[in-house]
């Protein structure tokens, strides 16, 4: 059992939080909280920013330095602090479409910047606070309220785009699974440079209502039976892949991180 | 120490910026304000601060901001298309209460417009390019050696305020060369955000006010700091609470508006009570100066108000200095934005003539001069 070390993190007393019953982003936040507690990170030297959307809420319900900027803009702002405050653990909290759509030009720089941040994606494959609209890491074909005939465009890895732009660690995981998703939570914490944490997410009001998923059980069973360790997926034929994705970490690496190459470029 | 240099414009923006304190830069390439792009990647590092080439002019002026909220004066320089794609992190700015300088030398617009090319024609972007009810300051120079003094009172007012401060420079400016007299930091009057003395415990960010403005911590500080572009609370939480939202919009633009007479004031040339006044602003006012100058010396009694505070516009003054007028020219190379802010002030249109010019040049002291001989006639 976790102690209760982690509620040091959260505003208890601003909870009930604004989601919808079933969200993942009151999941995600308490696996959070519970690595902040696991590594003791001192709440002065902690900031959680975060995008604009549902999962932008989450900075209300912190106890650290939170910082909520405009739509898509999170990780050039929060560059901006590391530069001047580098001894401060940064850590933003974007949605799918936050982050890859309006903000992918930010992603994919400071991925390749390797600023030190460890950016957490929940990935509720859509625009819940607008409506359910698609983002781009909607799947392919799925309904939502601007795809009611199916989303007629590609989706994109952003796992895989961090890793090809310079992060140096990625992770993919679900909300299903809790522990596995707090362990790495901690784990990227732990690291230098730019760490990607990806979660995927469910969203019963929107997503999973269009989709016709079925209630906040039957969505957790589809995370934990679509979503295969990244071992077992690099094993199946190219058919099958189809039908899955896969979880695990996708990248782990030390190359230098921004504030090094500023301070080394200096001589 | 003072020293004398031969500086263009935008040099003297960068010098003064660095000895106004500022230590970080965060810009993106753009004629006509490449040049502090370039000398700041030189003399940051120099200095122990931070430059950073972002990836455009929305992340540019975002990572100024974070930086600033980091505690560290920070700036960006930009020109009209730049100035446009930072408009929405400016209204942030304005909204979490974020010191940060942005220099924005005016080219040829709009669009791409003439990239090279000089234009005034910023004037109502830079007040209203971000869309809500807020207030910020703007300062227009009309010499090299203003462009030093006013980026150091930029800096000064932003830390004073909390709020983006934009210098309103222009193509001419920016390249030209003058004498400037540089001040050093030792002889400057340098002002420093206020911060957070009280317990840690049960701190709100924006609960105590001095003078309308906010005593807030800096990321990274003991008291723990929570910025938002939502409505907030004074603990820096959101709201949607319709009173909190009337009360905290109301106090953004009180806090600069009821303090003009902080903010630079016009300086007011040649005769006093004079029927034929002159109002300009930027390199224009150099050739008004020079054209008021001249009718005067021929026996006219002409005077000259130069703006330095363009934005919140400087009422009070403007209608004291010209209320006994019988014409006012209004000389700016635009369509007449300061005109129109005579009109607001209640001046009468058929009292105010406009001089202007939209061809990417300069207006000269002949063309002033010719109005001016026009309206005497």
């Amino acid at each position: 059992m976790p102690s209760d070390d982690y509620k040091q993190y959260v505003a208890m007393d601003r909870l009930p939080s604004i989601w919808c019953p079933g969200c993942g982003n009151g999941v995600a936040l308490k696996a959070l909280a519970l690595a902040f507690a696991e590594l003791e990170m001192p709440p002065d030297k902690t900031l959680l920013a975060n995008g604009i959307g549902c999962s932008g809420r989450v900075g209300d319900y912190v106890r650290c330095h939170r910082f909520h900027g405009t739509h898509g803009r999170t990780l050039a702002f929060v560059t901006g602090i590391k530069l001047v405050r580098p001894e401060i653990k940064a850590v933003c909290l974007l949605g799918d479409g936050d982050c890859s759509a309006i903000g992918m030009s930010h992603f994919v720089h400071s991925a390749r910047r390797n600023v030190d941040i460890v950016t957490i994606v929940i990935n509720n494959y859509n625009y819940g606070m607008t409506g359910g609209q698609f983002s781009p890491l909607s799947p392919y074909n799925v309904i939502t309220s601007t795809s009611r005939s199916g989303k007629a465009e590609p989706d994109i890895d952003i796992c895989k785009l961090a890793d090809l732009a310079g992060a140096n660690y990625v992770f993919r995981t679900t909300i299903y699974h809790v522990v596995e998703m707090k362990n790495y939570i901690k784990e990227a914490l732990g690291k230098k440079g730019f760490s990607l944490v990806e979660i995927v997410s469910p969203c019963p009001t929107y997503y999973a209502r269009y989709n016709k998923i079925g209630n906040i059980i039957k969505q957790l069973e589809w995370l934990k039976d679509k979503f295969i360790p990244i071992e077992e997926y690099n094993q199946m034929k190219d058919a099958e892949k189809e039908n899955f994705f896969w979880r695990g970490r996708l990248t782990n690496r030390d190359l230098p991180d921004l504030y090094q190459h500023t301070r080394r470029s200096r001589g | 120490m003072t020293i004398k240099k031969l500086l263009t414009g935008n040099d003297a923006c960068t010098y003064a910026a660095i000895n106004a304190g500022a230590r970080f830069f965060a810009g993106y390439p753009i004629t006509p304000a490449t040049e502090i792009v370039e000398l700041c990647s030189e003399l940051m590092p120099v200095y122990n601060g931070n430059f950073i080439q972002m990836e455009d002019e929305i992340a540019s002026i975002a990572a100024v901001i974070g930086a600033s909220l980091g505690g560290a004066k920070a700036f960006t320089a930009t020109s009209g298309p730049g100035l446009a794609l930072m408009s929405e992190n400016i209204g942030f700015a304005a909204m979490a209460e974020v010191p940060c300088v942005i220099i924005n030398v005016q080219r040829y617009g709009p669009s791409t417009g003439i990239a090279t090319k000089f234009s005034q024609s910023d004037v109502m972007a830079v007040r209203w390019g971000s869309p809500g009810d807020h207030s910020l300051i703007v300062l227009a120079p009309s010499s090299v050696q203003d462009s030093y003094d006013l980026t150091v009172e930029a800096f000064n007012l932003s830390e004073r305020f909390r709020t983006p401060v934009i210098l309103l420079s222009d193509a001419a400016l920016a390249h030209v060369r003058e004498k400037v007299e540089i001040r050093e930091p030792g002889e400057l009057n340098l002002y420093q955000r206020e911060k957070p003395s009280g317990p840690v415990n049960g701190y709100l960010p924006y609960g105590t006010l001095h003078n309308n403005v906010p005593v807030m911590s800096n990321f990274g500080d003991e008291h723990i700091l929570r910025v938002t572009g939502l409505v907030h609370q004074e603990s820096g939480y959101s709201s949607d609470n319709s009173q909190i939202a009337e009360e905290l919009v109301q106090r953004l633009a009180r806090k600069i508006d009821n303090y003009q007479e902080e903010l630079p004031a016009p300086f007011f040339y040649g005769r006093q009570a004079a029927d034929l006044i002159v109002v300009s602003f930027g390199i224009s006012a150099r050739a008004s100066l020079e054209a008021v100058n001249t009718v005067n010396s021929e026996g006219f009694k002409a005077g000259m108000l130069e703006l330095r505070t363009i934005w919140p516009f400087p009422r009070k003054k403007v209608k004291e200095l010209c209320s006994g007028a019988k014409k006012i020219l209004v000389v700016e190379a635009n369509h007449g934005q300061v005109r129109e802010q005579l009109i607001s002030c209640g001046f009468p249109p058929e009292k105010l003539r406009g001089v202007n010019k939209q061809n990417a040049e300069v207006i000269t002291p002949s063309e002033v001069l010719l109005a001016l001989k026009e309206e005497n006639s």
